[in-house]
């Protein structure tokens, strides 16, 4: 028994995309920043944790340098600007001033590479030597993998922009991109701190 | 000619435009690239089960080899695999890819929409998990399984007390596993909270969709705990990190934390979609909508939120301190309200209605008989000196056993008796289910009441065999004999649904006259789901519109579009392009699975393999035609 069909409304109207919550890339995202989210938490649990168990933290005295962190610290808080820029001008589906945000904010993310490939030594431990080195370096290196993730599809969403699909849906992933570069930036805050300042306060 | 549906359309013609545009590539090609969520959710029922009977068969070996006192038939190391490979392939490839296989399959159809959210990204989930199982039990068969028991406790589970690479594939089963789960809730709360039919608000939404969101916010919360603990293991086995390394200023205790922090909520993973499966089959065979709606839904939130809170209920034989065991033996035994809340409710339901029992009915009764003696004996366990006597002993797998079998495996079959008609156009038989019912029901009382007493008694679990004389040898015995009545009830079931697909009567549209919008199309339904898109004046829309169904017109035809509404009110806001078929989802898992497995060997594996992944995933992202743009 198939029962009929009324039709009380119709959707040809509505439009074909969305930006920001009203797209499900949108929701996509934020789950994997919830899990991301979760995995960063976890890990500075295990850093206080295993701080908490230790009796001198660091180990043997030697602090991580500052100077490299700090400046990643700063352009990265500054690339906000640009960031947020690039986001509304997406929104706004101006391709000419998308393109040039897009072609920054790579350059940004490729500089901030470079900074965090010095950091890596500043930090004068080996994820060998104490449970206190493996877990520094492993909360660097999270961090690295997600600003590498997220320099990598910048740069593809680049491209892809320069070419013919420089158009209509492509601006909702230019700004997923956008929001999911706030939150590296966002992560990186806390990492900082608990990476260059637990030593130091602890 | 009009590209959308439009009320005036011819019907057969419409039909035809829609199977054009939805349908799936042909052949070998089309069946590895499709990415219809049916026949990823088909997949994932035939998989998880097939698993579930590989798990069931080593969980018989045990069995046999726990008959009798001092039998040989099993030795040390082989049993240590047997419980390792048995837990593990039942709690990460059974009872998780299960209940999100169900999900994968009815969500979709039940909140009134074509497709999942994301349909590419689960085609990649169940690639994931397919490879990750398989290499599981490929290294089983060549006398690599796993042998540290499926929480793999450091230290034991460190490479100077197990050597060779059983631990690290185990770790690396579990990447996979959680890698898939993670994607798939993402998808499914997406689905569910943009994608539900105009008029479905959220206090509309049927439980089953309820259960089914909160649970994926639990795995996205709880699973991460558990894939970073492995990595941190296969870290400390591979390149020598120390975190669980007391010499190097790591702590054992460190693991468990890690590990009970995802363990704990994962048995509400397992066990909060069957609360959904039972709030379902309890309406629709009693007629009534359930007693006390907003309470379910609390209850279940309620218990989502609890379980994040009790993990150190696990861990009261390691001595940690005092006070937090009083917190938590509070906590632990508070969590059993909600549950209680619940099953007075679906007794409720049932006291009002006039219930049919019929077999997906009798499979909940048989839920909440099993389910309140497992969580009786859950309260005595939350209780430390209890705990502290009865810990590691028989006592705690009989507990466990009727909290997942009771919790996840009566409702879940019941549940595919429910939706078999949907899932296959086919009706099983009634007699043989209810045959297969008893069978359940007794053999499993018979397998597992004795190991409370075997328990009670000092049987250590986790030892391959016992010495005569010690009184254990006939209630041994007896759960042995409890255990092939459970193998018999499974192989009635399997006997009955597969000969239904070949003589079972054909399914109606509804033929259980339910009241949800699965039951609105064709069992099963076409790769489209719905002709127009359903609107839902009700949490029962098939109840309350008994003349004629409401829906939209206004999708198009000649492209794959679903209709987005707002997540409370659920108003139509968008129509956005869902992706079509694509290899490269399969493509991505394989340079995932090369990775993950090559890093059981060498780190470099990291490494190099992070390029075919980037490869495959720019190849799955870049839009193949402008159309894609849209
Ligand atoms: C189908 C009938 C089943 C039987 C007869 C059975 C039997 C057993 C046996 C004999 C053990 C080992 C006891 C020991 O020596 O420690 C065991 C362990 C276990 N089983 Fe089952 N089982 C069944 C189903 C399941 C299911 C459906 C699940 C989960 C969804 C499950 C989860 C576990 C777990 C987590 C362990 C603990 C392993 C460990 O100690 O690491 N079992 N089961
Ligand atoms: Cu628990």
């Amino acid at each position: 028994m198939k029962r009929p069909m009324r039709f009380v409304g119709d959707v040809a109207q509505l439009p074909a995309y969305g930006h920001g919550h009203r797209s499900l890339t949108w929701w996509g995202t934020m789950g994997f920043v919830a899990i991301e989210s979760m995995a960063f938490v976890l890990t500075i649990g295990i850093y206080l944790y295993l701080a908490g168990h230790t009796p001198e933290w660091p180990p043997h005295g030697n602090q991580p340098a500052l100077t490299f962190g700090t400046t990643f610290l700063a352009l990265i808080v500054l690339s906000i600007a640009p960031n947020v820029w690039l986001n509304r001008r997406a929104r706004a589906e101006n391709l000419s001033t998308v393109r040039l945000g897009l072609v920054v904010m790579s350059l940004v993310g490729l500089a901030l590479l470079a900074i965090r490939v010095f950091e890596f030594p500043a930090l004068g431990v080996s994820y060998k030597e104490s449970a206190y080195g493996s877990v520094t370096v492993t909360l660097l290196g999270l961090h690295t993998t997600h600003l590498a993730t997220d320099v990598m599809d910048t740069l593809v969403v680049t491209a892809l922009m320069f070419t013919r699909h420089g158009r209509a849906r492509r601006f909702v992933d230019v700004s997923d991109n956008a929001i999911y570069w706030n939150f590296v930036v966002v992560a990186w805050v806390p990492i900082y701190l608990v990476i260059y300042f637990g030593p130091r306060w602890l | 000619m009009s590209a959308v549906d439009d009320p005036w359309l011819d019907p057969a013609q419409a039909q035809a435009r829609l199977a054009r545009t939805w349908g799936s590539l042909p052949g070998w090609w089309g069946a590895l690239a499709t990415v219809d969520h049916k026949r990823i959710g088909r997949r994932y029922l035939v998989t998880a089960f097939t698993f579930f009977a590989l798990g069931g068969m080593l969980a018989l070996g045990m069995r046999m080899q726990l008959a009798q006192a001092g039998s040989t038939l099993v030795g040390p190391d082989l049993y240590r695999q047997l419980f390792t490979v048995h837990s593990t392939t039942m709690m990460f490839l059974f009872a998780v890819p299960v209940m999100q296989g169900i999900a994968i399959y009815t969500v979709p159809l039940m909140a009134g929409t074509r497709t999942l959210a994301f349909p590419r990204l689960s085609a990649f989930s169940y690639w994931v998990y397919l490879l990750g199982g398989a290499m599981l039990w490929l290294a089983f068969l060549v006398d690599a399984g796993p042998d540290t028991g499926w929480f793999s406790y450091t230290p034991l589970a460190e490479s100077q007390f197990s050597p060779g690479k059983r631990v690290d594939i185990w770790a690396q089963m579990v990447t996979f596993t959680e890698v898939s789960a993670l994607a798939v809730a993402v998808s499914l709360v997406t689905t569910i909270v943009k994608q539900r039919a105009p008029g479905m608000t959220l206090a509309r939404m049927p439980l089953h969709l309820w259960a089914t969101l909160i649970t994926s916010l639990m795995v996205v919360f709880a699973m991460p705990a558990v894939m970073l603990a492995t990595a941190l293991l296969i870290m400390d086995r591979l390149v020598g990190t120390q975190f669980f390394a007391p010499s190097g200023g790591g702590d054992s205790l460190l693991w468990q934390h890690m590990f009970w922090f995802f363990g704990h909520p994962e048995v509400y993973i397992i066990f909060l979609p069957a609360l959904g499966m039972v709030s379902t089959v309890v309406e629709t065979f009693t007629r009534r909508r359930i007693f006390g709606y907003p309470v379910m839904v609390l209850a279940l939130a309620m218990t989502a939120l609890f379980a994040f809170g009790l993990w150190v209920h696990h861990m009261y034989a390691t001595g940690l301190p005092r006070l937090g065991n009083t917190f938590f033996m509070g906590a632990s035994m508070i969590i059993a309200i909600p549950s209680g809340v619940q099953i007075f409710c679906w007794l409720a339901t049932l006291w009002q209605g006039r219930p049919r029992f019929a077999t997906p009915l009798m499979y909940m009764l048989g839920f909440i008989v099993v389910f309140v003696l497992g969580g009786l004996t859950g309260v005595m366990l939350a209780s430390v000196p209890l705990d502290l006597q009865l810990h590691d002993s028989f006592f705690v797998v009989a507990h466990f056993h009727y909290v997942l079998i009771g919790g996840a495996v009566f409702p879940l079959i019941g549940a595919l008796y429910y939706w078999w008609p949907k899932l296959t156009g086919r009706m099983p038989g009634e007699r043989a289910g209810q045959w297969s019912f008893w069978l359940l029901f007794i053999g499993f009382n018979v397998t597992f009441f004795p190991q409370h007493l075997l328990g009670l008694a000092g049987m250590p679990r986790r030892v391959y065999t016992y010495a005569q004389g010690l009184g254990w040898d006939g209630l041994n015995l007896l759960s042995t004999a409890g255990s092939i009545v459970i193998g018999m009830s499974v192989l009635v079931t399997a006997w009955n649904l597969l000969r239904s697909l070949r003589r079972g009567e054909h399914a109606p549209p509804n033929p259980w006259d339910a009241g949800t919008l699965e039951w609105a199309t064709a069992s099963p339904p076409p790769t489209w789901n719905f002709a127009h898109q359903p609107v839902a004046t009700d949490a029962h829309p098939l109840w309350r519109e008994r003349e004629s169904l409401p829906c939209m017109s206004g999708l198009a035809l000649d492209k794959r579009e679903l209709l987005l509404t707002s997540g409370v009110e659920a108003r139509p806001d968008v129509r956005e392009t869902s992706p079509g078929p694509s290899i490269w989802p399969l493509a991505t898992a394989l340079a995932v699975a090369a990775l993950f497995v090559g890093s059981i060997y060498t780190p470099w594996a990291v490494v190099i393999g992070a390029l075919p992944v980037t490869v495959t995933l720019i190849g799955w992202f870049w839009p193949k035609s402008l159309r894609e743009d849209e």
